[in-house]
């Protein structure tokens, strides 16, 4: 599904990533670890598509596509998700107009016809029950005065709505607490499928006992390190990353 | 060499016409025309304001006075059947409606120039008015304006014929809102001159749309002035659309004058329009009394548009809130000047004022000059000004779903303008003004084209 060969990208003139290879197929879950500012939220803009992130060299192939050719829209309608790390309050703009916009722009581009008021109404309901976001927070304008655990939920609620191919989660479970975590996980739980994948960005193993993992990587001053089986993360959370550190210098 | 030429073509015209009216014997009766000449005769002493004059420093309106403007000395378009061929439907909007042609109030017959309601309300045509029941008006008739020095109004009193009058007396309550619709019919380029007069008494709210359309593209300038008097207890909201096309001179003076424990709401939307200028001016002469203000442009093109307020708290005890903001792209201009004046006994005065403006493109231009001038020792007021781009974040959060950047921008743009469409508070009007702006945003809209007139 998506296929990273030696990615390079900047900030500012100042090189992030480094050189990232990874292979992601349908039905995978993958998480990525590391240390503050080895590039992981870098890598998640990359993929959306953010344009203050400069690509040096390397290619992005999603679906067969060159991802980096297209602009944010085309990629989301492509089903790429990105569940950010801070979510954007956007006031005036509802909740039920925004996701209306999004799902029919998404169904047009499936060449599905666009859902109308009472339809989408349905379609917005089972999926709030889906990920048991609470009712009120969709009359709301988009994140306006939400906590930090509504705003995560409501990004899982809004991969919901979207069914995307690839979601992108960039430390969801950040400022969560463990039954807002609960809540996280259990939607990517029930959203997931062999069709589907997921891109888990975390600093911290708990987020994997609810989603379970295939791989673990671990980025490292820009570069994928070390990958292995879910029994990474916890070796991880044990040990700390400094273990990674020392074995990547001797390199 | 070329401005005071202009200036002395613009001077001249007009001299020439105050001229031929007075001749005309159109000036009567005799305090009218004592007024008109007062009025004249300040013009042409201060004449047109110069770019050094602050308070019109970025818009210059001699030009537009300077070019052959024909005068429509008596209403051309008296035949209109309302009902076949003007239409404004605003859904399940019931109002009491009025018609004003080209500054002339319309009427079918002489009998519907003036008319009183079961529940008091007087309204018609304030030239019908002033010859029937000149007692009504002559306390109110041109008092607030007076006060101020503003060649827009000399100009207004001199050569206005006709307009709307709205009288609501104490204890009336409106079951329904006026609806003044504004026109201007005209197949050449008319100077038009109506003047409008409201008050009330009453402590029931009384609501008012006022909208300016134009029907046809021939260029036409109109300089209006409405006098507004809230008496004791009395509460109104004002809403006002301005959408007209871009050859037209759209010059508004609004003078609100309110007493004891009075509530003002006014809300200005100014949908389309070639060069705009809406002067507000408040006088709060009572204790306690509420004035809140609010307005939206929205400007493309070469587009110009130009919202002067200017409050003045006169009594202690009161609260005025001012929040004003604007779109502006591709050429377009917005400014906005306000002020807040309060003065030395108007102690526990509340005063505030915001300005907030968004620049699509990057040959927009906005001026924004918020203004306090405070005598009094014990108040709360403040000011703000803000203008920025669409946000990049918001932007690319909107895209991230799918979502175009079209559509993104628009989602935003809205979203903008919607802090102000929300302060309508006749519900199908908010949504025909909020379809309005969506249409205007997306660059869909010339006018409201539900309007349809014709004169036969």
């Amino acid at each position: 599904m998506l296929t990273i060969k030696n990615l390079k990208a900047q900030i500012n003139g100042k090189p992030i990533l480094k050189g990232i290879n990874l292979e992601i197929k349908a039905g995978e879950v993958h998480a990525i670890m590391g240390p503050n500012g080895s590039g992981k939220s870098t890598l998640a803009a990359v993929l959306a598509g953010r344009d203050y992130v400069e690509i040096t060299s390397g290619e992005v192939l999603f679906m067969g596509q060159n991802l980096l050719d297209l602009a944010p829209e085309e990629r989301a309608r492509m089903g790429i998700f990105l569940g950010f790390q801070y979510p954007v309050e956007i006031p005036g703009v509802s909740m039920v107009s925004f996701m209306r916009t999004a799902v029919n722009e998404i169904r047009k581009y499936r060449n599905l016809p666009p859902l109308n008021s009472s339809d989408f109404l349905k379609y917005m309901r089972e999926k709030k029950e889906l990920v048991e976001i609470d009712t009120q927070l969709t009359h709301r304008s988009v994140n306006e005065g939400f906590s930090g655990g509504e705003k995560k939920k409501n990004e899982i609620f809004q991969m919901a709505m979207l069914e995307p191919k690839l979601a992108i989660l960039d430390e969801t479970d950040s400022g969560l607490d463990i039954d807002a975590l609960r809540i996280v996980a259990n939607g990517v739980n029930k959203l997931k499928s062999p069709d589907n994948a997921y891109l888990v960005i975390t600093h911290y193993q708990r987020l994997l006992d609810y989603i379970i993992p295939d791989v673990v990587h671990v980025l490292y001053d820009g570069r994928i390190v070390k990958s292995a089986g879910k029994e990474l993360a916890l070796e991880l959370e044990e040990k700390g990353y400094d273990w990674i550190k020392r074995e990547y210098q001797k390199i | 060499m070329k401005s005071t030429f202009m200036h002395d073509i613009a001077i001249d015209n007009l001299k020439a016409l105050f001229n031929q009216l007075e001749n005309e014997k159109q000036y009567q009766p005799d305090w009218l025309f004592h007024l008109r000449s007062r009025a004249f005769e300040n013009f042409l002493i201060h004449k047109f304001p110069t770019k050094k004059d602050e308070t019109y420093k970025y818009t210059s309106l001699e030009p537009h006075f300077s070019g052959k403007l024909t005068y429509l000395s008596q209403t051309k378009c008296s035949n209109i059947n309302i009902d076949e061929v003007f239409k404004c439907d605003v859904p399940s909007l019931d109002t009491h409606l009025i018609i004003l042609v080209n500054g002339w109030y319309y009427a079918s017959s002489q009998q519907e120039l003036l008319h009183e309601t079961s529940d008091g309300l007087i309204y018609g045509s304030l030239r019908e008015v002033t010859n029937k029941k000149p007692e009504l008006i002559k306390p109110y008739f041109a008092q607030s304006s007076r006060t101020i020095n503003n060649f827009l109004d000399d100009l207004n009193l001199s050569f206005m014929q006709d307009g709307l009058f709205v009288y609501i007396p104490p204890q009336a309550r409106l079951e329904k809102p006026i609806q003044v619709i504004n026109l201007v019919v005209a197949d050449e380029a008319v100077q038009i001159y109506p003047r409008h007069l409201i008050i009330s008494e009453s402590s029931h709210l009384t609501q008012i749309l006022f909208c300016d359309h134009s029907l046809n593209i021939s260029p036409f300038v109109m300089n209006g002035t409405m006098e507004i008097y809230l008496k004791d207890n009395a509460k109104l909201s004002f809403y006002r659309m301005q959408n007209a096309h871009n050859h037209s001179i759209q010059l508004t003076n609004n003078y609100i004058t309110q007493s004891h424990q009075s509530e003002f709401k006014s809300v200005y939307v100014t949908l389309h329009g070639g060069v705009v200028r809406n002067n507000i001016f408040v006088q709060i002469n009572g204790e306690e009394a509420k004035n809140s203000m609010y307005g939206l442009w929205l400007a493309d093109k070469n587009q110009h548009i130009d919202y002067f307020t200017h409050v003045n708290h006169n009594k202690p005890a009161s609260e005025s809130n001012q929040f004003f903001k604007g779109i502006l792209d591709d050429e377009a201009t917005g400014i906005f000047s306000g002020k807040i004046f309060v003065a030395k006994d108007a102690q526990k005065t509340n005063a505030y004022q915001s300005n907030k403006n968004l620049i699509i493109s990057q040959n927009a231009k906005v001026r924004s000059k918020p203004q306090l001038e405070i005598y009094a020792d014990d108040v709360k007021c403040s000011h703000g000004s803000a203008t920025g781009k669409l946000d990049d974040d918001a932007m690319f959060y909107l895209r991230s779903r799918g979502i175009s950047h079209k559509e993104s921008c628009q989602l935003l743009m809205f979203a903008f303008a919607s802090d102000i469409t929300n302060q309508i508070d006749i519900d199908p009007l908010k949504e025909e003004i909020e379809t309005l702006v969506d249409k205007r945003l997306r660059g869909e809209l010339s006018r409201c084209n539900r309007c349809s007139i014709s004169c036969t």
